[in-house]
């Protein structure tokens, strides 16, 4: 084999960035939320969007998605996004909100074929290519044996992996999950963050995810943005924006930061607010 | 069998069993067998002889089978409006004559009753189905105006039939001779019915079948939300404005022929749900073919319970739906918790 170039569909490459965002700016019932927000992803990568409530991460998810308007330039895999209708988008990006919503009496295969909806024409009914996409994801997940379930039977743990087979199914390469580990115990948050992770590598996928957890941030992300009341404060690698004075002073919380044995920053919060 | 499948069996054999005990039972005393040999002999190619006299023949033809055909065509219609509706709202509360479409209907109707006096007869189901339409256009207005989002739209037909029916009240109170046409026309009734009427609503129903029936998908995509559904690839104000507008047309046309026919968008759908899961993939058409078969059933016991006098549809409906209506939320609570 001399060059793997031609098993990528143009760009998909993984020299070109999944994902670049020059200067974007958007607004939330007449107020600013998000200013000049500039930021990238390579090919394959994970970015963290950290910060406080209120900062804008959820905003630029949503903006990135085309869920709202917004100024500035948003380049998926090469493409303008602002040119691409709203099937062609959905083909590329998958998102997951922070509180999906579960209809309680849909069965898990119905709510994980939903992620064929960019793919199908207006008139047409899902057919076995979308049902063997559909529980490809699920056997990836591990919810195989739950096809027939209702989703209002399905725990929490399960409910993520639920709509994690609906993003895959999706097939879209670019992965953002808005605070993919609420609403789930230590275990769960590492099993999530760990199976998202796995299926970064071996699906090829490149993930953005918004988190609290700044430590768990550190562990997962290649690259973050610190986004502090809608401007990025810092970005870099984990160890670059996971410092002290500037975690204290963005979230005003009084932390100290240590590194593990792999050198990844630890973030613990410690007893006694800042004033 | 899969769950679906077997649902559509029992659908159709459900509307066969209607279809038929409507030509059988009447006023009219037909013994059933020529009944069937008469209506077999219809079939080209089919050495069958009928064996009704003549007069019975048309009483069969005539009178019977177009009620019955008509009643199919308007319950079907209902139960896809009301199914439509629900979808679309993500309520599964939520009936075909929402949205002022009734209110609009009623008073439609009552203008060309009052004012138009006793020629207004012929002109009640033209007025009907204009008033419906209306009402679901000023609502639909109303609530796009107001910003986007189901709540805004449901409230704002709220609020519109409630205007609506105030007026018609009014209407009434100033002209009280009017009272008792009016009275029957709300409470709904078939006993009208004719081949023209079934053939004059033919393509309405038509245009609305093709204009709710593509949507099954979408309304599923739409039971997550629009947010996530336009995630998803989804236009969910498109695809709303689509359905609204077929579920409508069906709501008028069923209220110009029927009359105000309620409970039938409520019950039918929840009982196919019950029946065939909750995928409106499966719950539309499922709706249009027992809808069409309950309301056969409950025309045909409007008609033969008391004959020679004539129960308003309405009234079965409600008589049988009601209950079936509590016995559903007791049973659905159940699963729940």
């Amino acid at each position: 084999m001399t060059s793997n170039t031609e098993t990528w569909a143009p760009g998909h490459g993984p020299d070109v960035p999944a994902l670049i965002v020059d200067r974007l700016s958007a607004t939330l019932d007449g107020s600013p939320v998000l200013h000049s927000v500039s930021c990238g992803v390579a090919s394959g990568g994970w970015l963290a969007v950290i910060g406080p409530n209120g900062a804008g991460k959820s905003t630029l998810l949503r903006a990135l998605s085309g869920l709202i308007p917004y100024q500035g330039t948003v380049i998926v895999h090469g493409r303008d996004a602002a040119a691409l209708s709203r099937r062609e988008l959905s083909r590329r990006i998958a998102y997951v909100p922070q509180n999906p919503t579960f209809p309680p009496d849909m069965t898990v295969a119905e709510y994980v074929l939903l992620g064929r909806t960019p793919h199908l024409a207006y008139l047409a009914a899902p057919g076995h290519a979308d049902r063997r996409a559909a529980d490809e994801a699920m056997e990836l997940l591990v919810l195989a044996g739950f096809a027939g379930r209702r989703l209002a039977t399905l725990s929490g743990g399960e409910r993520q992996r639920a709509v994690l087979a609906r993003a895959l199914t999706q097939r879209a390469r670019l992965l953002l999950l808005d605070e993919p580990t609420t609403a789930l115990d230590l275990g769960h948050q590492q099993q999530a963050l760990d199976l998202v992770d796995r299926l970064r590598r071996d699906q090829g996928l490149t993930v953005v995810t918004t988190l609290h957890d700044l430590t768990a941030a550190g562990q997962y992300a290649e690259r973050m943005i610190l986004l502090d009341r809608g401007s990025v404060a810092a970005s870099g690698t984990p160890t670059v924006v996971l410092t002290e004075e500037r975690v204290t002073a963005v979230y005003r919380a009084r932390v100290s930061v240590t590194t593990d044995r792999e050198g990844r920053p630890v973030v613990t919060p410690l007893r006694g607010s800042v004033g | 069998m899969s769950r679906p499948r077997r649902a559509y069996l029992i659908a159709v054999l459900f509307l066969l069993v209607a279809l038929l005990s409507g030509a059988l039972a009447g006023a009219a005393d037909l013994r059933p067998l020529d009944t069937i040999s008469a209506l077999l002999s219809r079939i080209p190619f089919l050495p069958v002889h009928s064996g009704l006299s003549p007069v019975n023949d048309a009483v069969l033809f005539q009178i019977r089978l177009p009620r019955v055909v008509l009643g199919a065509l308007v319950g079907a219609l209902l139960a896809l409006a009301g199914a439509g509706y629900q979808g679309v709202f993500r309520n599964p509360l939520v009936d075909a004559g929402l949205l002022g479409s009734s209110a609009g209907a009623g008073l439609g109707a009552t203008i060309a009753i009052v004012y138009l006096g006793g020629s207004g007869g012929a002109a009640v189901p033209t007025a009907a189905f204009a008033g419906a339409l209306a009402g679901v256009a000023v609502a639909y207005a109303a609530g796009a105006a107001s910003g986007a989002g189901t709540a805004n739209l449901l409230l704002a037909g709220l609020a519109v039939g409630m205007f609506l029916t105030a007026v018609q009240t009014y209407l009434l109170q100033r002209s009280t001779q009017d009272l008792q046409q009016v009275y029957s026309w709300l409470l709904g009734s078939l006993s009208a019915a004719s081949w023209h009427q079934a053939l004059q609503i033919l393509p309405y129903f038509c245009v609305s079948l093709l204009m709710i029936l593509p949507h099954g998908r979408h309304l599923d995509v739409l039971s997550v939300g629009d947010q996530e559904a336009r995630a998803l690839g989804s236009q969910p104000a498109r695809i709303r404005l689509l359905v609204v507008a077929g579920c409508s047309l069906a709501a008028a046309t069923a209220v110009a022929v029927g009359g105000l026919i309620g409970f039938v968008g409520i019950i039918v759908p929840h009982a196919v749900r019950r029946l065939a899961g909750t995928s409106y993939r499966a719950v539309l058409p499922l709706s249009v073919l027992f809808g069409a078969g309950f309301l056969v059933l409950a025309d045909t016991l409007a008609r033969t319970a008391l004959a020679p006098a004539e129960l308003p549809i309405g009234v079965v409906t409600a008589l049988i739906g009601s209950p079936v209506f509590v016995w559903i939320l007791r049973a659905t609570r159940a699963v729940r918790t």
